[in-house]
């Protein structure tokens, strides 16, 4: 909850444009929270976030955009043994379904 | 896709946590901006 305020001052601070996050959730579930979250606004309600649409790009780091883009030495050292163990293509199925509606919202402001 | 880009690396404990995120990033030619290892909702 109080990361939220954290995110938001770093978007107040940075602006929206070249913005993107990176999530790092352990399941399908949690990315979907945190990725509504930082692109529709807080489906809880109750955070600093709440009815806040920020409709960032959101990727998580196992995503392979994310994979294709790094340094693969770097890649294998830091998260290698977490793609292995988590299941990267639910999280990628329900971040990218985010990542779509953010750039719904993008085209719309 | 991050060259030139600013990057929220939001990390969690029982996943990856915010500081390897940040590497990966940083390797990617993003600029990572912010990192925590939270859970936030």
């Amino acid at each position: 909850m109080e990361d939220q305020g954290i995110i938001k001052d770093a978007v107040d601070k940075h602006g929206t444009e070249n913005l993107i996050v990176v999530l790092g959730t352990p399941d399908a579930e949690s990315a979907g929270i945190f990725a509504e979250t930082v692109t529709i606004g807080d489906p809880a309600f109750s955070g600093p976030l709440a009815g806040v649409s920020l409709g960032l790009p959101v990727y998580h780091v196992l995503e392979s955009e994310v994979k294709e883009a790094a340094d693969p030495d770097v890649f294998e050292e830091e998260v290698g043994m977490m793609e292995i163990s988590l299941d990267v293509e639910a999280i990628s199925k329900e971040v990218s379904r985010f990542r779509e509606k953010a750039e719904e919202i993008e085209d719309a402001g | 896709m991050f060259k030139g880009k600013k990057v929220l690396c939001i990390g969690e404990r029982d996943g990856i946590p915010g500081p390897s995120i940040e590497k990966v990033v940083e390797s990617a030619g993003g600029e990572p901006v912010l990192s925590v290892t939270q859970c936030f909702v």
